[in-house]
Parts: structure tokens; sequence; C-alpha cells
């Protein structure tokens, strides 16, 4: 049986193994490639979606867990919000290798959708699940703040 | 949905493959290329059938105004993409916002590193490998626009100028933009000599312009190796043995085999490969196979066992890696002896982006896309999997998520493993394989496990007379094409050591290569800088304590033939107010080190919270690095070596039980967060020197001042890393 959710706007059925990280599904049967993987095991946020507007760890949610689900990746962005985070983003050079850059962004903007003006405090919590090993933290931290600024 | 072209990435080669021929015209490097067109090429360019200016074997300007550099290094968030076309806009006089990036294909005469005589990257060296040839790749190519314009318009070449990307001849009112000129200056010869700027009219080297990829990395758009989409493909896991060195004695694959999706299931040198038709499928198929392994050859050890191994070694002598003067004399006679041992564990390099690597072979022919440091090194290994001639092999190379030196590997290890595997698929079947973070973490090619043994011997004025540094860890180069003469002394080891900044009168540095470690090793960010800059700058701490005397003053009167070293000192001293009074349980740790011919210093401040627990509040950091291309890039670097460092320091390290590696993913290989990042302050010494390197000299500093910091806290010194395990982190 097709398993079936909205996926950035639009209905999508897949009939793969129901046990099928949602990740592998996005990047492999839907074609968007902009979620990453870096761990697999919820530690390292590189594949981090919205699921009915929360953000989530996709390469450990099951396939079968989102039917019916709304779910929002890097490539389905377009609230003012988020592409105020982009503009930051991109202003103040944030990315080195880029790759934890996507669950980066929609890890902030679940952040910034939630909390328009967050501390730093705020800041460890929501995106210490998100690693970068290029270390590009404080550009991170300095992006959201300017990002809520401009929203 | 279609994989989507993006014109403007390094990934364009990679999805569209477009084949590639250079004609090498006579001994110089005069290239001309032909493109077989991409889709997007075609609709940009069909119309008017307008050809590129392929100036040389690095520029290519098109009618769309656009000006592509190709990049010969790999872009694995360093910042070579943006840094290289910056050296060639400059000479060109180009607009900022016409540059592009391209990866160069895999080609040794074209693109060799100039500092290894193979293309490849590391060492710090893209910038200043790069910086004369690209200058006069940009020069070559403004000189050809020129020429262009002058025979259009009937003037004097001498009378044209070039400003941001605009050919103009201000008597006769002309002008035209360097894509209006594209399609005639193809026609012109690319002169033979070409005058460089002086650099005190750069306008852009030294200035903060954008990265070229900020826009696609923060889209989802730009394309990782992780990303490639080939018509037809499969994908692959492996399971690799669970101790180094051990083999496949035979394996059950008939579980594997009934999971829907699965196509093969093959032995492979690494271990047992599964092929499937997603890689979800691959990997649960991969941890459903039954193998048994022939461990008699495989390391046993434990890091306890050779930890007590490398420290019985450490009490005798060893190889003489430097010598000056009777350190074992003065030292005997020393007023006051100062004496510690240093453990360093293995350590993972975890770049973000898993290995991974796209190869599909067909007949005489193998095509690889995979993030490739050492393109010459994999095309051969490829070649030799498959008995082809490295020409044979084309190499796109991808956009890497990191490296920190895991990619840069004389083995290719996952490159040769996807080429195993394709060699076992009908021809012409694209497979992509993905390691797991757990094959990643278990994986080996760790940077080495290090003891040093430290003795210093001080006059009765506290002065620095003897100086005795032993060390003991496996060799990088061993094996490698670049290992010495036998009996000669692996520099990589001792880098750092050796060449002790300070003027001590007698001094011995030695080493112990411990060969018959099992455990496969490899550079890892600033190679031997990551223990030896450790090891020296914390030691000098305790003897300039046991001295009576303040670190820095210490080190400033011992620095006299290091101007740069002192100079940095000096500002990294004053910006960080150096002797200045800090809150209550507070203190500050400075050290120096250089590192691929830049010079680093940094203050930490770090204070203690009233459960004992330490944080790293602030790093203030001095960086010599020759002339700057684009100071925002060096910040970048500086703060992101400041963060690698850190967190290796504070928490990182593989431990092996009895030959098997105890940590699987980031759970248990922690790497530092966001909340445990200091506030970093980069300031430069202004230089007109050439360019050196930057994208690893930021490390070395970074575990001494934070060790120098708590030893002043704490009265201890940090001679066990990772430092957590013996006080707590925050
Ligand atoms: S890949 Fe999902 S959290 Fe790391
Ligand atoms: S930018 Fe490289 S891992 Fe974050």
């Amino acid at each position: 049986m097709p398993i079936s959710f909205e996926l950035n706007g639009q209905t999508v059925a897949f009939d793969v193994d129901p046990d099928m990280p949602l990740l592998w599904a996005i990047r492999e049967k839907a074609g968007l490639t902009g979620t990453k993987f870096g761990c697999g095991i919820a530690q390292c946020g590189a594949c981090t979606v919205h699921i009915d507007g929360a953000p989530a760890r996709s390469c450990s949610i099951p396939i079968s867990a989102v039917a019916g689900a709304k779910v929002l990746t890097i490539e389905g962005l377009s609230s003012k919000t988020a592409l105020a985070v982009q503009a930051s983003w991109q202003k103040l050079n944030v990315v080195q290798c880029g790759y934890c850059q996507s669950g980066q962004i929609m890890s902030a903007v679940a952040l910034l959708n939630d909390t328009p003006k967050p501390t730093d405090d705020d800041i460890d919590t929501a995106m210490s699940g998100n690693i970068c090993r290029c270390a590009t933290y404080n550009r991170i931290r300095e992006a959201i703040h300017d990002a809520a600024t401009s929203i | 949905m279609n994989k989507q072209m993006f014109p403007f990435t390094a990934s364009e080669t990679a999805v569209s493959a477009p084949s590639r021929r250079a004609l090498l015209k006579g001994a110089g490097l005069i290239i001309a290329f032909s493109f077989a067109p991409t889709g997007a090429r075609v609709l940009a360019a069909a119309p008017a059938a307008k050809k590129n200016l392929e100036a040389n074997a690095f520029v290519r300007v098109a009618p769309d105004n656009t000006v592509t550099v190709i990049v010969k290094h790999l872009e694995m968030g360093q910042g070579v993409n943006t840094g290289l076309p910056t050296i060639v806009a400059e000479e060109m006089d180009a607009d900022w916002s016409q540059m592009r990036a391209e990866s160069a294909p895999a080609n040794v005469e074209l693109y060799k590193n100039t500092a290894f005589g193979m293309q490849g990257t590391g060492g710090s060296t893209a910038i200043a490998n790069s910086y004369e040839q690209l200058r006069k790749a940009g020069a070559t190519a403004r000189a050809m626009l020129v020429n262009a314009a002058a025979k259009e318009w009937k003037v004097p070449a001498g009378e044209i100028t070039v400003k941001q990307g605009v050919v103009s001849h201000a008597a006769s009112k002309h002008s035209a933009t360097f894509g209006e000129l594209a399609d005639k200056a193809a026609a012109q010869m690319p002169p033979a000599d070409v005058k460089l700027k002086d650099p005190k009219d750069f306008t852009l080297i030294g200035t903060v312009q954008p990265r070229l990829d900020n826009v696609d990395k923060t889209n989802g758009k730009a394309i990782f190796t992780l990303d490639i989409v080939r018509p037809g493909m499969v994908y692959a896991s492996i399971a690799h043995p669970p101790r180094f060195g051990a083999t496949v004695k035979s394996f059950d694959a008939s579980v594997a085999m009934k999971l829907k999706g699965v196509i093969s299931v093959v032995p492979i040198s690494s271990g047992v490969a599964v092929v499937a038709d997603s890689f979800w499928t691959a990997k649960k198929a991969r941890d459903a196979v039954q193998i048994t392994w022939d461990e008699s050859k495989a390391e046993k050890r434990g890091t306890p066992e050779l930890m007590a191994a490398y420290k019985a070694l450490g009490k005798t002598p060893g190889q003489s890696a430097h010598k000056a003067g009777d350190a074992t004399k003065i030292m005997a006679t020393a007023a006051k002896t100062v004496a510690t041992e240093f453990e360093f564990p293995f350590l993972a390099h975890a770049p973000m982006e898993p290995l991974d690597a796209v190869v599909e072979v067909r007949d005489g022919a193998c095509e690889v896309w995979a993030g490739s440091q050492f393109q010459t090194v994999d095309q051969g290994n490829v070649a030799k999997v498959l008995g082809l001639k490295p020409e044979q092999v084309l190499i796109h190379t991808q956009l890497a998520g990191g490296s920190f030196g895991r990619r840069a590997n004389f083995a290719s290890d996952f490159i040769v493993e996807a080429t195993e595997i394709a060699k076992t698929l009908p021809a012409g079947t694209p497979v992509k394989l993905i390691w797991t973070r757990e094959d990643d973490i278990k994986g080996g090619k760790y940077r080495p496990m290090y003891v040093h043994n430290m003795k210093a011997g001080l006059d009765d004025k506290g002065n620095l007379v003897a100086w005795t540094h032993r060390i003991v860890g496996q060799s990088i180069f061993k094996g490698t094409p670049f290992q010495g003469p036998p009996g000669s002394i692996d520099p990589l080891s001792v880098e750092g050591a050796a060449n002790l900044p300070y003027a001590v009168p007698n001094i011995d540095v030695e080493l112990h290569a411990t060969d018959d470690v099992g455990v496969p090793i490899l550079w890892w960010r600033s190679v031997g800088s990551t223990h030896t800059a450790y090891a020296t700058e914390v030691f000098t701490d305790m003897v300039a304590k046991a001295a009576g005397k303040d670190p820095l003053a210490f080190r400033q009167a011992m620095l006299g033939g290091h101007a740069r070293h002192k100079a940095v000192l000096d500002l990294v001293a004053e910006k960080a107010g150096w002797g200045t009074a800090l809150p209550a349980n507070t203190a500050r740790g400075i050290a120096v080190a250089e590192a691929f011919s830049s010079v680093v210093a940094q203050v930490a401040e770090v204070s203690r919270d009233a459960k004992g627990n330490i944080k790293v509040n602030r790093v203030v950091c001095a960086v010599d690095c020759g002339m700057i291309i684009n100071p925002d890039v060096v910040r970048a670097q500086m703060e992101g070596g400041i963060g690698y460092g850190l967190g290796a320091i504070m928490k990182g390290a593989i431990t092996l039980k009895d030959g098997r590696v105890e940590q699987s993913n980031f759970d248990g290989y922690d790497v530092l967060r966001i909340d445990e990042m200091p506030k970093i302050e980069v300031h430069f010494l202004p230089s007109t020197g050439a360019p050196t390197g930057v994208g690893e000299p930021g490390v070395p500093p970074i575990g001494p001042a934070v060790a120098n910091a708590i030893f002043a806290l704490t009265g201890k010194p940090v001679t066990v890393l990772p430092i957590s395990k013996a006080i707590p982190t925050v």
C-alpha cells in the first residue's frame, strides 16, 4: 500500500518499505536532495524537515509515521521568515562546506516561527541538535539574530 | 523530480558530464577546450552560436557575461571556490557578480598542485600554489579581451581601460562587456607574456566579497556526491570487519537476499557489499548478512595495551629528529627540571557528509563522482582496479561536505570500494556507495594516538637551557609515495617539535615510530601540529611557571629568531588584554604555533563554575598568513579551525577495546555543538608577503591556549586528552 502525505504542498505517495526513514523517501523517491544524511540516529540534525510545522529528524521517522502529514523540506521554504533566514545566512557568509546548512536553516526557521525574538539561550536550545563540523556556529547565531530583526 | 542544472556551482560538470578535450598547443599552458554543451548551455548559447572565450585552462568567458574559473582544488568548505575566482577577477578587472566557479576534471598536466606535483588539495596550499598561476590566467584573459576590442574598434590596445567587467576606449566612446567580446576574443592568440598588476592597485584582493556558493548552499540546491542521480543508479552499503586487518572468511547472504529490492551481495577487498534499489534497503540487507571474519592478522590490542606500550617506549631513547648542544649533560646540572608525559587519543575526522562515491564502469571507461581530494591518486587507483589507463577514468570532483584530511588518502579507500562494486555490476550501471556514520567512526584512518615525553632544565636565573622531547606514535607517510628512505624520520610526526621556535641552546627531539600498530591512520586537519603544538605549548607554560615567569614574557624572550611568532603574540596579547583583571574563577591561556607557513596565536578565556565545570568563553586569535585574499574567508577558517580543534581537545577520542572501536556515531564520538562555541575575535597581521595557508593553521593553538588557561585556573596541567577525561566541561 502506497503511503501518502503532503510534501512541500503537493500530495505524494510512495510504495516503499514502511520502515524506510522519511529521509530516504524524500531523497531517493521524491528526488529532493537538499535534505542531508549525517548520522541516521537523530544526533546531528542534517536531515531536519518540518512535519506539521514542527522540526523533526527525518532520518529517524519511518515513512509510515507521516501518512497524511504535511512535510516541508528546504526546497519548499517560501515564508517571509524563511526568506529572511536565507538572506541573513547569505549576508553573513555563514556557509563553509554547506552540508549541514539545510538542516540548520530548517531548525532556525522553526525557532523563529515559534519565537520571533530568540535569546542566545533560545538559540542554544533550538540549535544544539544541529552539528556543524565546519563550526559555523557563531555565524549561525548571528544570522538568526539578524533575521529576527528583519522580520 | 528532474534534477535541475545549476550552472553556477561546481556541480554542473558532475550532473551533466561534459566531455572535455584538452589540446596542448606547444609546451606551455595554452589550452583549448572543447565542450560538449550541457542542456543548460545549449539553451543559453544555441541561438547566436557565439563562442566562449576559453582563455586558458582556468578561465572561460561566456557570451552571457559570466566568467567561470576552473578550480583545480576541492571545495570542502575552506572557500577555494571563492578565493581562487577572486585572484582571477582581480587581474581581469572583472565585476564580482559575474564570477562563477567550476571544479576542474582530473588532469595532472593541467591541474597539478605545484606544491605536490600531482592534482590534489591539502596542506593548506590552495591559495599559495594558485596565486601566481591564476593571476597570469586572469591577466591573459583580460589581454585577449582587450586585444579583441582594439581590433574591433580599430584603436590602440594601450588606450583601452577595463573596469568591473567593462572594456572601454574613452576617446572613441566605445565600450563593451566581457560577454559581448567573448566571441571575438576567442579568435585572439593568448599573449606570450602578460603584465601583472602592482598589488597596491588591487581592488578585490584583500576585500570582503560574498562567497560564490552562498545561495546554493542555503536553498538546498548545492549538489554533493550524496545528491548525484544517474539513470539506472543502484545503491550500496558495505559490511566492514569489526577489527582492523580482518578479512572475510565466509558469509551467508540468504536472509539479506530475501529483502525486497536487494540486487546482489558481493565480497570486495574490504568486506562484503550489498547492492539494492535504495540505500535504506542496501543498509538493512547489509546488517542482515552473516559474516565470519578471519581475524588471524587483525590488530587485537586495545587502547590501554597500546598506551602502556607507548609509555614504555617513551622512556627509552628514540631516533633523533633534531639535536643541538648537549641536552643530557646540561639537564643533569640544571638548577631546576620539569618533566611530564602527554597522552593523545586517536581522533576521527567525521566530516559532515559521510564518505560516498558514485562510479559507473563501461567498456574501457569509467566515470567517478566524488569529493575527490587527490584526483591523480584516485584516478590511478580506480584505473588499477579496472585494468584501465588513468586517462580512461573521468573524475567529476564534487563539492565535499567537509573532509579535514579524510578524503585525501593514498588508498582512495571509499572510491576504490565503489569501483570494485561497480565492476561486479552489468556494464554502465552506476552505483552510489554511502558509508553510514558508524562506518565512518569505526572505519579507521584516524589521527594517530601519541605519547609525548618531555623534560626541561632551567638555570639558576630561570632561563631555559635544556629541552628533551620524545614522541611515540605511528608514521603517516609510511607506505605512501611520500615515505622517506629507510631509517629516515617521518617529518609529519615531528613537525612543530623538531622546529621548536624557542631558542634553547641544548635540545634533543626524538621519535619512536610504532609502525607495528594495525590501526589505519591518516592526517587530520593540521597534521603533526595537532599534537606537537599542544605538547610544546602546554609544557612551555609549565616551564614558565617553574621559572616564575609570565607565560607571554617567557615566550617573547626566547623568540629572537622568529619575528612573525613575536608579532602575532604581541597582537593577540594586546587585543585580549593580556595581564588585565578578569572576573573570579576565570583565567587566560596563550599559545602560538606555525603551521603551513602561517603563524597563529590565540588567547583563550576559560571559566570554572561552582561545580568545577570548565567553559571556554572567548578566544582571541591573531594570524599572519601573508597577503589576504578575502579577509572574511580567513576569519571563517580561523573560527572553524578553533571550533574543530576545541571539540577534539575537549571531548574527542576514539578508543579500542581488544581491537574493536568503542564509538560508533555522534552519541559516543562527541563533537562541538553551538552551545559550546566560544566568542571568537580574529585579528590580522598586516602583511605583503606571499599568501600562505589558512584551512588548517587555526587548529593547533586552541588546545594549548585552553589547557594553559585551565592550568592558570587550577594549577594542574592537562596532560591527558581529551580534557573531559579529567575535568567536567559545559
Ligand atoms: S541524519 Fe538525521 S539527525 Fe543526523
Ligand atoms: S558548513 Fe560544513 S558542516 Fe556545517
